[in-house]
C-alpha cells in the first residue's frame, strides 16, 4: 500500500490541473451560453438540447473520440496539434461539464420573480447593472448547484484521461485493475473520491456564502479552493525537464518492459514518465507523432495494423519490411527485436484432445471463443478466420486476466493467449499449432519516435536489450506479476528481468 | 386647493408634465391604447380607472419607457421621451406596482437606496425615507420577506419616491392589500402628494379609491379615454355612460350599508 500512495502525488497534481482547466473553460464556455439561453428560449432548446446529447455519449467514448477528430484536425492545419494527452482529456470533460453548468444557469435566472425584474428596470438599471446587482446574485444559488454538479462529475471522469495518455488517478485504477493490485485500484479511487468530496464541501461553502448574503463565508469558501488548487499543484513546480515517455499497452508484459526500458534510461541520466493503457493503433500514432517517446511493439501487429499488410512472411523478412516501411513513412525508428516472441496463439485446457487450429476448427462451432479486447476487430482474426473456416459457437471479449480466467472457468473453451505469457505454463495450457501459417510472427520490438531516432545517448541505452530477452525469462517475468498468490509489481519483475539480461 | 381638472397654475416652463400625443400601443394586433391624446397639469392627482383589459397599466407604462408606443409621442415635461436615454428618464420617475418588486436579496435601506446608488448620488437618510412612509427606522436592515405585504408596499413607495423625481406613476399598488392597509396607504400617498409637490398617476380599478383620492379621474375602455372629469362631475352624473356604470357600484353598496343601519 506504501508504494501505491507514493505514487499518488504528482498524480493528484495532475488530475487536479486537469478538472480544473476543464471546469474553468466549462464555466467560460457555459456562464454566457446559459445567460443567453435564458433569454432566448429557441437558443436554450437548442444548447440545452446539444449539451444533453453529449452527455448520453459514455465519457470513455468522448474521450476517445476526441483522438481521431484532433487527428484529422491536426493534418487538416499541417501538424502541431497534440491528439493524445492533455488536450482531448480537457475537450472532453468540458463538454461534460457544460450541461449541468447550463441548465442551471437557465434555471436560475427564470427562476426569479418577474416584478423583480420589472422593478429592476423601473428603478432604471442598465442591462449591466440589472445583471450584476439583481439577476446574478438571485440566480447563483441554483447556478451553483449546478456547478457542484459540475465539479463532481469532471473529477471523477478526470480518471478515464489515462486512456488517452494523460496521467490522473486513473493511473493506478487501470494499471492495478490490470495487474489485480488492488491496493492500487482503491488508492486511484480513494484519492478521486476525497478530490470530488473536498471539492464539493467547498463550492458548497460558497454556495450558503451567496445564498446567505454572507460575503465572509463565500470568500473563505473561494479562498480555500484556491489554496487547494495551489498546493495540489505543488508537485508539477519541480521544472519541467525534458523528460522522456514511454508508452505502454494494457496489459503485463507492456507494464515490466516500460519499466525496464525506464530503468535503463534513468541509468543513463533520463527523466522518465510513462503513459499506459495504451491501445494498439493509438500507441504507434502516439510514437510517430512524438507524443511518447518510446515503445514495445509486436511484429505481426504492426504489420497487418499500421502497415496494413496481408499475409505472414518470414520473421526476418517481416522485420526487414518494417525497418524499411519506418524509415520511408514515418520517420520512427526500429530499435531492434528483444528477442522473443508474444504471438497471438489459441489456447485450450489440458486434455481436450486438441492440438491444432485446424483440429479446434472442427469443433468449433459447439465452443465459446475467448478473447482479449482488440482480438476481434484486429485482421489476425479476419485472416486466421478465413484461412481454418473458424465458426465459433459465440464469442466473448474479456480484458486479458479475466480470458484466463474464463478459460479456467469453462466460460470460454479456447481463449486468444499470447504466447510470452507465463500462465500458459503454469496453467498447462496447450497451444494449438498453426500449420497453415494463417497468423504473422509477433516479435517484441523496441521503436523509437522520429526525434529519438537521432538521439544517440538514448539509443545507446537502449541497444543492450536487443536480442537480450528469452521467452523464457519473459514468461518468468510476466507470471510474477499475473499469478494470484505472491503477486509482485510490474517494477519488481522490471528489476529481476534487468539483472537477467545483463551481459 | 386642487385644481380639480380646471385652468392649473403653470409649471416651470408653463408645460404639462406628461403629455401623450396620439399614442398607441397594439399587442398582436389587439389595441391596448387606442391613438390617445391627453395632458397631465404639474401638481395634478389623476386616477386612470376603467376594466380590467382596457390599457390603463400600459397607458402608464408607455411613460417612463418600459413600454413604446407604436404610433404618437409621449412627452416628458415637454421632451420627447423617444429620445432621452430610458436609463435617466425612469431614475427620474417614480414607479409603483401592484406586485411591489422588491429586490429579496437586498435589505430595506439597500431598496430604498437603490436610485441614488445607480445614479452615483451615494447614500440618502434611510431613517427620513422611512418615517415619510410611516415606517421604524427598525426595518433598515431587514430583508423584504421579514415584512407584512403593506409595509412591503410602504417600502416602494419610499424607493420611488428615493429617485427625488416630481412625477409618480402608480399600477394598482393597493390591489392586493387589506381594506384597512388600502384605505390608510391611499392617504398616506395623497398626502405625500401634497407635501412634496408631486404630479401623480394611479391606475385603479377602485371607483371609490380614485373619487376619494384624485383631483381628475379618466376613465379608459378598449384603449380610448371615454370620460375625463372631476370626482365632483362624476358624481353628478355628468361625465358619461361608463363612468355612472363605474360609480353606480360604490354608490350601490353605501346605500345598502346605509339600509342596513336600523
Amino acid at each position: 500500500m506504501r508504494d501505491a500512495l507514493a505514487q499518488l502525488p504528482p498524480l493528484i497534481a495532475s488530475h487536479v490541473l486537469l478538472a480544473a482547466a476543464a471546469m474553468a473553460l466549462a464555466l467560460v464556455i457555459g456562464l454566457p451560453l446559459g445567460l443567453a439561453s435564458a433569454r432566448r428560449p429557441r437558443l436554450a432548446a437548442l444548447v440545452v438540447g446539444f449539451a444533453s446529447l453529449i452527455q448520453t455519449v459514455p465519457s470513455l467514448a468522448l474521450l476517445a473520440l476526441f483522438y481521431p477528430l484532433l487527428l484529422a484536425l491536426s493534418a487538416l492545419i499541417g501538424g502541431g496539434v497534440p491528439a493524445l494527452g492533455f488536450l482531448p482529456a480537457l475537450l472532453a470533460l468540458t463538454l461534460y461539464a457544460l450541461l449541468p453548468i447550463i441548465r442551471n444557469v437557465v434555471a436560475g435566472l427564470k427562476a426569479i420573480d418577474p416584478a423583480v425584474l420589472q422593478a429592476a428596470d423601473a428603478v432604471g438599471m442598465t442591462p449591466g447593472q440589472r445583471l450584476r446587482l439583481v439577476e446574478a446574485p438571485l440566480a447563483a444559488p441554483v447556478a451553483m448547484a449546478g456547478i457542484r454538479t459540475a465539479a463532481v462529475w469532471t473529477i471523477g471522469a478526470a480518471t478515464l484521461a489515462t486512456t488517452v495518455g494523460y496521467p490522473s488517478l486513473g493511473n493506478p485504477i487501470f494499471a492495478g485493475l490490470q495487474i489485480e493490485r488492488w491496493d492500487l485500484v482503491l488508492a486511484g479511487c480513494i484519492a478521486a473520491a476525497l478530490l470530488a468530496l473536498v471539492t464539493d464541501a467547498l463550492l458548497g461553502l460558497i454556495e450558503r456564502g451567496i445564498g446567505r448574503r454572507r460575503r465572509g463565508l463565500a470568500i473563505t469558501g473561494l479562498g480555500l479552493l484556491i489554496l487547494g488548487l495551489l498546493l495540489a499543484g505543488l508537485p508539477l513546480l519541480r521544472g519541467p525537464e525534458r523528460t522522456v515517455t514511454i508508452g505502454a499497452k494494457n496489459f503485463s508484459e507492456q507494464y515490466i518492459l516500460a519499466r525496464l526500458i525506464g530503468r535503463r534510461l534513468e541509468q543513463a541520466g533520463y527523466q522518465v514518465t510513462y503513459r499506459e493503457g495504451l491501445g494498439s493503433a493509438v500507441a504507434f500514432r502516439a510514437l510517430a507523432s512524438g507524443d511518447i517517446d518510446v515503445y514495445v511493439e509486436y511484429s505481426g501487429t504492426l504489420w497487418a495494423g499500421a502497415m496494413g499488410r496481408t499475409g505472414a512472411p518470414a520473421r526476418q523478412a517481416m522485420l526487414e519490411g518494417i525497418a524499411r516501411w519506418m524509415a520511408e513513412g514515418p520517420k520512427t525508428l526500429l530499435v531492434g527485436p528483444l528477442g522473443f516472441e508474444n504471438a497471438y496463439a489459441f489456447a485450450v485446457r489440458p486434455g481436450s484432445g486438441l492440438k491444432s487450429i485446424a483440429d479446434l476448427a472442427a469443433r468449433a462451432p459447439s465452443l465459446t471463443l475467448g478473447a482479449d479486447l482488440e482480438f476481434l476487430d484486429r485482421p489476425e482474426w479476419h485472416a486466421v478466420r478465413e484461412a481454418y473456416g473458424l465458426r465459433f459457437k459465440g464469442t466473448r471479449a474479456y480484458s486479458p486476466t479475466f480470458m484466463y480466467r474464463a478459460l479456467e472457468t469453462g466460460q470460454a473453451d479456447a481463449i486468444s493467449a499470447f504466447s510470452s505469457d507465463g500462465r500458459i505454463a503454469a496453467d498447462h495450457l496447450v497451444l494449438l499449432t498453426d500449420p497453415k501459417q494463417a497468423m504473422p510472427h509477433y516479435d517484441a520490438i523496441l521503436l523509437a519516435s522520429p526525434e529519438r531516432a537521432k538521439d544517440s545517448r538514448f539509443l545507446a541505452a537502449l541497444r543492450p536489450l536487443v536480442n537480450a530477452i528469452s521467452v523464457e525469462n519473459m514468461r518468468a517475468a510476466n507470471y510474477t506479476v499475473d499469478r494470484d498468490a505472491d503477486k509482485q509489481s510490474p517494477e519488481a519483475a522490471a528489476r529481476w528481468l534487468d539483472q537477467q539480461t545483463h551481459r | 386647493m386642487s385644481g380639480a381638472g380646471g385652468v392649473q397654475v403653470a409649471g416651470r416652463e408653463g408645460q404639462p408634465v406628461l403629455a401623450y400625443e396620439q399614442a398607441s400601443r397594439r399587442y398582436a394586433g389587439v389595441s391596448a391604447v387606442d391613438y390617445v391624446s391627453l395632458k397631465i397639469e404639474r401638481g395634478s392627482f389623476v386616477a386612470l380607472v376603467g376594466p380590467s383589459g382596457s390599457g390603463k397599466s400600459t397607458l402608464l407604462r408607455l411613460a417612463n419607457r418600459l413600454d413604446l408606443p407604436d404610433t404618437g409621442r409621449v412627452l416628458v415635461d415637454g421632451k420627447d421621451i423617444a429620445h432621452v436615454d430610458p436609463i435617466q428618464l425612469r431614475r427620474g420617475i417614480g414607479y409603483v406596482f401592484q406586485n411591489i418588486g422588491l429586490f429579496p436579496h437586498l435589505t430595506i435601506a439597500e431598496n430604498i437606496g437603490i436610485i441614488p446608488r445607480l445614479a452615483g448620488r451615494g447614500s440618502i437618510d434611510v431613517r427620513a425615507a422611512l418615517e415619510r412612509v410611516g415606517l421604524s427606522s427598525d426595518l433598515a436592515d431587514r430583508l423584504p420577506a421579514q415584512l407584512s405585504g403593506g409595509q412591503q408596499q410602504r417600502v416602494g413607495i419610499a424607493r420611488a419616491l428615493a429617485g427625488e423625481g416630481k412625477l409618480l406613476l402608480m399600477d394598482e399598488p393597493f390591489g392586493a392589500l387589506d381594506p384597512v392597509t388600502r384605505d390608510r396607504l391611499g392617504q398616506m400617498v395623497r398626502q405625500l402628494h401634497d407635501d412634496l409637490g408631486l404630479s401623480t398617476m394611479l391606475v385603479t380599478h377602485d371607483m371609490a379609491e380614485a373619487l376619494l383620492l384624485a383631483d381628475r379621474i379618466l376613465v379608459m375602455t378598449e384603449g380610448r379615454i371615454v370620460a375625463d372629469a372631476t370626482p365632483r362631475e362624476i358624481l353628478s352624473g355628468q361625465a358619461g355612460p361608463e363612468a355612472d356604470a363605474l360609480v353606480a357600484v360604490p354608490r350601490a353598496q353605501t346605500k345598502r350599508l346605509a339600509d342596513l343601519l336600523p
